[in-house]
């Protein structure tokens, strides 16, 4: 193996199941389920999904959910926007936390 | 269908077989499907290659360079074909139908014998140069106008079908809007085929934003929405091996293949017939120079429409047509 992470892993994800069955079995049919038209669009959860998977940096997830969200019918700039949010969320999440770092520094400086 | 011919491995791709993908006649025997003709209804009428654009995913190679147009003679024949059998759908198509010089006469001259008669339009052909004309035209004659829109994104609409047309494209829509077109009798449908080496979205869903965004943003409304995949024929196909992605969408194609799709495909109640007036089971055919019927026929020698349960000509981009919901 030259990587961890290789392409044509992705399709052997249901083989996870082959010693775990019904615990695949909920997980996938989950799976599923969320993922369906519900409230939210197909379209849209792809579009949540891509953004999730960049967060989590999962190459799998962003390799399903690029090709997903292009057959739900959205576009790159849809997409772009879409990372941009999860970008936001990690970074202001950092940067908030520079209110803790402001809290100690108040308290133990003059 | 004979058993040993659907089971022989060499679903060629022009030459070249593409490695992990079960010929598309073997799937259909795996399925114990046979796909035959039904009753024939409806004539697709290919009256050119020559086009004002060049589509990146155009499986005719369709572009301002071809010479390939349909002349009078030809349309004569088809007419008189539509005369004599009475479809119930006639299907103008192209290359862009409108820089046919006798396009005028075939639709004044197949408008009377046909219940539905379609015109397929990129947008751009229909309004550019002195063809306004061609818009009242429609109008007059009550042509359904398919007119091709594959992305609400200026970009992602430019990629697939060149700088310029997606402007184009709206204010056309506008204008076929402001005669009536998709707010009266007069139908205007929309065409969505992905831009790039992946599958169409559902169509009922693409539909429902399409109508959304179209509506707030341009104010353009549209009467139906069909979403296909693209062919891996011509251009797009270049494109495919070029850019190496021929094997996966072929592989995609092939795993979204479903049995359901078979009895409702167009080529089961079709007849394609080309610039030069000969016939096929659908314009992917056509493209593929697969004929009707096995043989080479023209237009003026139909002796009768294809009999039901007559074979299809088939190969491995008929993947295209069964992935999914289907194209139909």
């Amino acid at each position: 193996m030259e990587t961890y992470y290789d392409p044509q892993d992705l399709p052997k994800f249901e083989e996870i199941g082959r010693d775990a069955p019904e615990l695949a079995k909920k997980f996938f049919d989950y799976y599923q389920a969320v993922f369906a038209e519900g409230e939210l669009t197909e379209r849209e959860k792809a579009l949540i999904a891509l953004a999730v998977a960049h967060t989590v940096q999962c190459p799998y997830c962003i390799d399903a959910y690029t090709r997903a969200c292009l057959e739900k019918g959205s576009n790159l700039a849809e997409m772009s926007e879409a990372v941009h949010v999860a970008v936001a969320i990690r970074g202001g999440a950092s940067l908030v936390h520079g209110v803790q770092m402001r809290n100690i520094a108040g308290r133990i400086s003059l | 269908m004979d058993q040993t011919q659907s089971l022989r491995p060499s679903e060629e791709f022009r030459g070249r077989r593409i490695p992990h993908i079960e010929p598309f006649r073997q799937s259909l025997a795996h399925h114990g499907i046979e796909l035959t003709r039904g009753q024939t209804t409806t004539l697709q009428v290919n009256v050119g290659l020559i086009c004002n654009q060049a589509c990146h995913h155009c499986h005719l190679e369709a572009g301002p360079d071809r010479r390939e147009v349909m002349d009078a003679r030809t349309v004569a024949a088809v007419v008189a074909c539509a005369d004599r059998f009475r479809f119930q759908v006639i299907d103008i198509t192209g290359g862009a139908p409108e820089l046919n010089p006798n396009l005028r006469e075939l639709i004044e001259r197949l408008s009377p014998l046909v219940p539905r008669l379609m015109l397929r339009s990129n947008l751009t052909a229909l309004a550019e140069g002195n063809r306004d004309f061609l818009m009242d035209l429609c109008r007059d004659n009550g042509v359904v106008i398919v007119a091709s829109l594959p992305s609400l994104n200026e970009a992602q609409a430019e990629s697939q079908r060149g700088r310029g047309v997606f402007r184009k494209s709206i204010a056309t829509l506008q204008r076929l809007n402001a005669m009536g077109y998709g707010r009266s009798h007069l139908e205007l449908d929309l065409v969505v085929n992905p831009t790039g080496a992946f599958l169409p979205p559902s169509q009922e869903q693409t539909a429902r934003r399409f109508r959304q965004v179209l509506e707030r943003k341009w104010g353009i409304t549209f009467n139906h929405l069909f979403a296909f995949a693209n062919v891996p024929l011509g251009r797009f196909r270049h494109w495919l091996e070029r850019s190496g992605n021929l094997e996966t969408y072929m592989a995609r194609l092939a795993a979204g293949f479903n049995p359901c799709a078979v009895p409702g495909l167009m080529c089961r109640t079709m007849i394609s017939v080309s610039w030069d007036g000969f016939l096929f089971d659908c314009d992917f055919n056509l493209a593929r120079a697969l004929p009707l019927g096995g043989r080479r026929t023209h237009i003026s020698e139909l002796g009768d429409l294809p009999a039901p349960g007559a074979p299809i000509a088939v190969s491995d981009h008929c993947y295209t047509c069964t992935a999914g919901a289907g194209f139909t």
